[in-house]
């Protein structure tokens, strides 16, 4: 900013021209020092590529989900500029007459002439075409898991619902990005993709069958989609995906990484490793493994084997068309949702049956995902920044609202397998259709209600532990031959682990109407905002308090009677002051001692 | 946090002088009235004891680790080498039988191990490095709230609304309208541009295919005409037009005119205008899915169904090729047929409707 007083900070001293440290250095820091002055005179970037290797990231497996989808990405953006050095984007028709021998002489567009010569004429070029293809493929997996794990620990709340509304739309670009690549090759079954999303743009009310024509450059399936299709997959969306997630990870950077609460975690630090030299060589490490992992699976397992599936040819098809993992959900919508939401009305049709799942569904899915941050906030009334994590059991409704969406996506891919699984279970279509179209009203309520059940019963496991202690295991009997089970009290840093959160309270309706009796502008609002916390918070476990643990030490309860207590409850006095229990202390003591 | 009288806070609750348990209570409820001067809340303890790992006590552990580490580092030397050497001595038509995974490409599998081998060795002995000799005990950075100071912001404002004024933006509203409509119309060129020369108008284009009165009908791939006295009982062909031999857009024709053609027992046929638009039993029905417009490519003999295979929308061909199952609304459009002098089948009339899926100006 300002000019000051020339100082010799860490930076400075790596100018050339500065006086040498007064700590001896050895050669290698003067090697770094004069290449890195060097740099640094030209670009001052010593200060800040110094601080950003010192930055500390926490550490945890999930947050290696992230990662997995950023190397996914560089993985496929590497495979991908080699591709395009054979792949030749042209729905021009040619005839074959490369090695592979099943489609000698057989007519086809040049798109699916160079997709074979990759794949069997061209030296490892199968490798990286399946590279490709399976990197493509764990991208979206781990966007999505990444995506859940930022959800039910609630890392989207301020200040990251911005970075949380940027991977939404990373995501469901993804999507796209995958859609058009997977069509590419021109083979049948990517061809019946194109033929099922041109019936999906002729479904769009009004202007349906101009999207098409524009889409197609006329009549499906016409000689500019490939070229278009092109366009879009290796320059227009990885441009978008790449500057998207460059503000992504600016931002958790700029954020700092949020953290698991944990016994020294707090909101006001982070607690982890240094890049420098941990992270580089933990997270430069896990890019090999995952590189490593995927050139593993291409290897060993064919994804896409586009020889099998012969060149586009809109009059045959094949059983079993289905698309790649990530458009099922879509298909699947489209497979459940019945013949009878079309109609004709004042001479036009509409299409519901067709729009709903093929235009509708993914905006509106990625819309409800975008906004959830926002709704929580306008729930919670909670404006404080959030850099500890909520372990998923502490906030239940949200844990089951997640957990919902999840069966409803679920229950949608697996609708479009229905033909799948008629012919492996020998089943009938008509009825697994029929259950699935049931199963996507019925199954997220009820998922709902479990897992909240599921997340309340570990909060109160939680209690229990910190109250009651771990089971030893140890019985003890005491002289008068009653048995109880030895408990453990947790130690300050695990019990923290369980004590740690704050519970929401459901907010109180105020009476909605000011001194002189006129209702508030907002009341209604307001009451649909009471109404929603308490569906959020009404259920709630608080956690152990020092006064409940106190009151539980007092009790005597961290010992347990085996046996049911007769009515009216025989005290425990006897047993504590038995002599076996003075044997259990000292046991305890024992254990505090190492 | 710690309102309540600091002298308890955040110790392990310690047993009373009296001992243990002088009454049995529900320890989900709490009974205790009052805080008993402790605190609301746990107070967070603090980093627990760092415990040092096998490397960090033993020089030997530490040398052990060293060369597990050197050793993955030297297996991916070895994966690239292998890469290398195969790259140029396998063959790529070479085939291996590899059990649980069935007949694979020689060159694929070898080229894709190696450098799985070569990546995966890299990965794993980094973090096996990280994991064993470098640092592990956890640092602590501190964070800053993100909002700039309300210097800082009023600063930025103020420098916006300066500006605004020294432009004299509020001044000379002439200047502000006009700047904005300027902006709000430059782009339209360019959307105009891309939005008005991706493709052509429909036209209706959508409702036609080029099936005309007395053209053939001709097997798919081969096409070659179809004698009526060809289709057996329970037969079904592939059927292009034979005008399609002259199209010059041989693609996008097909996708609109294939034809799907059966021979039922003219008895099993409900419908009568089905009837009276085949020939003997003999029935022709658009294979285009008036879903999304796959194929219908699944026929079932015994029952007469129609099966599409995108979306499994089901059509009976004795009832007119209705639609009883699946996403499918309308009916698969027939195509009226007869036969010509020669025996041949012809069509009688064009399709009467559009085929393939539904569109907004169908009606």
């Amino acid at each position: 900013m300002s000019t000051t007083a020339h100082t010799a900070s860490g930076a400075d001293r790596l100018r050339a021209n500065d006086p040498e440290p007064s700590t001896p250095v050895g050669g290698g820091m003067r090697k770094v020092g004069g290449v890195a002055g060097w740099v640094d005179d030209r670009t001052g970037a010593a200060k800040g590529v110094g601080y950003l290797m010192k930055k500390v990231f926490p550490d945890h497996w999930s947050f290696m989900l992230g990662e997995v989808a950023m190397y996914s990405m560089i993985i496929c953006l590497l495979t991908g500029a080699f591709l395009t050095f054979w792949f030749v984007p042209s729905a021009g028709q040619v005839v074959y007459d490369g090695s592979y021998l099943p489609l000698k002489g057989v007519t086809m567009s040049e798109a699916y002439r160079s997709t074979l010569d990759i794949s069997f004429d061209i030296r490892g070029g199968l490798i990286i075409r399946q590279i490709h293809h399976w990197a493509a493929l764990l991208f979206i997996v781990a966007i999505n898991v990444h995506m859940m794990r930022v959800f039910f620990t609630g890392a989207f709340r301020k200040p990251r619902e911005l970075n949380w509304v940027l991977g939404a739309q990373l995501s469901m670009l993804a999507l796209v990005e995958g859609f058009a690549g997977y069509s590419l090759p021109d083979d049948l079954l990517s061809g019946t993709g194109l033929r099922a999303a041109e019936g999906f743009m002729r479904s769009v009310p009004v202007v349906g069958s101009y999207l098409s024509y524009f889409v197609f450059n006329g009549p499906f399936p016409g000689e500019s989609i490939i070229p278009r299709l092109y366009a879009v997959h290796v320059l227009l969306l990885p441009a978008i995906l790449v500057g998207l997630f460059t503000v992504h990870i600016v931002l958790v950077a700029l954020q700092k990484h949020t953290q698991y609460p944990g016994p020294g975690r707090t909101n006001d630090n982070v607690v982890g490793f240094p890049v420098m030299p941990v992270y580089a060589a933990k997270a430069g490490g896990f890019f090999f493994i995952v590189f490593g992992v995927v050139a593993l699976m291409s290897a060993l397992v064919t994804i896409n084997p586009i020889w099998a599936y012969g060149p586009y040819d809109p009059s045959p098809v094949t059983a079993g068309s289905q698309p790649d993992w990530y458009m099922g959900f879509a298909d699947g919508a489209l497979r459940l949702l019945p013949g009878f939401l079309e109609f004709t009305a004042f001479g036009f049709t509409f299409s519901f049956n067709v729009m709903i799942g093929a235009i509708l569904l993914i905006p509106v899915m990625y819309g409800l995902i975008t906004l959830y941050p926002f709704l929580e906030e306008w729930v919670t009334g909670d404006k404080r920044e959030h850099h500890l994590l909520d372990r998923p059991r502490n906030n239940p409704t949200r844990t089951g609202i997640g957990m919902a969406g999840i069966a409803a996506y679920c229950v949608l891919m697996f609708a479009a397998g229905n033909d799948i699984m008629a012919i492996k279970l020998h089943l009938s279509i008509n009825d697994i259709t029929m259950m699935l179209r049931a199963l996507f009203f019925v199954l997220p309520p009820v998922v709902f209600w479990i897992t909240k059940r599921i997340c309340l019963s570990l909060q109160r496991r939680d209690r229990d532990l910190v109250l009651h202690g771990r089971e030893t295991g140890r019985i003890i009997r005491t002289a008068e031959g009653r048995f109880y089970e030895q408990h453990e009290p947790l130690d300050p840093y695990t019990r923290w682990n369980m004590v740690q959160h704050e519970q929401h309270r459901p907010l109180e309706l105020e009476s909605g109407v000011d001194e002189n009796g006129v209702a508030a502008p907002n009341a209604r609002s307001q009451r649909l905002r009471a109404k929603v916390s308490q569906f959020y918070f009404k259920d709630r476990v608080e956690p152990v308090s020092p006064a409940e643990l106190e009151a539980a030490h007092h009790d005597g309860h961290h010992v347990e009677a085996i046996e049911h207590q007769e009515p009216g409850g025989a005290p425990l006095v006897e047993v504590a002051s038995s002599p076996s229990t003075d044997n259990a202390d000292a046991t305890e003591s024992d254990r505090q001692g190492h | 946090m710690n309102e309540h009288g600091t002298e308890h806070g955040g110790q392990v609750a310690q047993p009373g002088p009296e001992g243990f348990g002088r009454e049995a209570v529900r320890l989900d409820q709490g009974h205790i009235v009052g805080t008993g001067g402790l605190p609301e809340r746990f107070d967070n303890p603090g980093f627990p004891p760092h415990i040092p790992r096998a490397a960090d006590l033993d020089e030997r552990a530490a040398k052990r680790a060293e060369k597990q580490v050197a050793t993955l580092f030297g297996l991916s030397m070895l994966g690239t080498l292998v890469f290398i050497v195969a790259y140029f001595a396998i063959p790529m038509e070479n085939r291996v039988f590899i059990p649980g995974i069935g007949l694979a490409n020689l060159s694929n599998v070898v080229l894709g191990v190696s450098l799985a081998f070569g990546l995966l060795g890299i990965g794993i002995g980094a973090v096996h490095w990280a994991k064993t000799l470098m640092p592990d005990e956890e640092m602590v950075e501190e964070r800053h709230p993100l909002r700039s100071s309300d210097e800082a912001r009023g600063g930025f404002v103020k420098t916006v609304l300066t500006g605004g004024t020294e432009a004299q933006l509020d001044r000379r509203p002439l200047i502000k309208y006009s700047l904005g409509g300027a902006l709000g119309l430059f782009a339209l060129p360019v959307v105009l541009q891309v939005a008005g020369s991706l493709g052509p108008l429909p036209k209706d284009e959508l409702s036609k295919t080029m099936w005309k009165k007395g053209d053939r009908l001709v097997r798919d791939p081969e096409l070659t005409p179809v004698k009526a006295t060809d289709v057996t009982i329970g037969s079904v062909f592939h059927i292009l037009p034979e005008s399609i031999k002259d199209s010059e857009h041989v693609l996008e024709d097909k996708a609109k005119a294939a034809v799907l053609l059966m021979r039922l027992e003219p008895e099993a046929i409900k419908v009568a205008k089905e009837r009276d638009w085949g020939h003997d039993g003999i029935v022709a029905y658009s294979k285009i899915c008036t879903h999304v417009g796959c194929p219908v490519g699944l026929y079932e003999q015994q029952t007469h169904h129609l099966l599409c295979p995108c979306h499994q929308s089901t059509f009976d061909v004795t009832q007119d090729c209705k639609v009883i199952f699946g996403p499918a609304k309308r009916p698969l459009p027939q195509l009226k047929i007869t036969v010509d002098a020669e025996g041949y089948l012809v069509a009688d009339a064009p399709f009467r409707e559009a085929v393939g899926p539904s569109f907004w100006e169908r009606g």
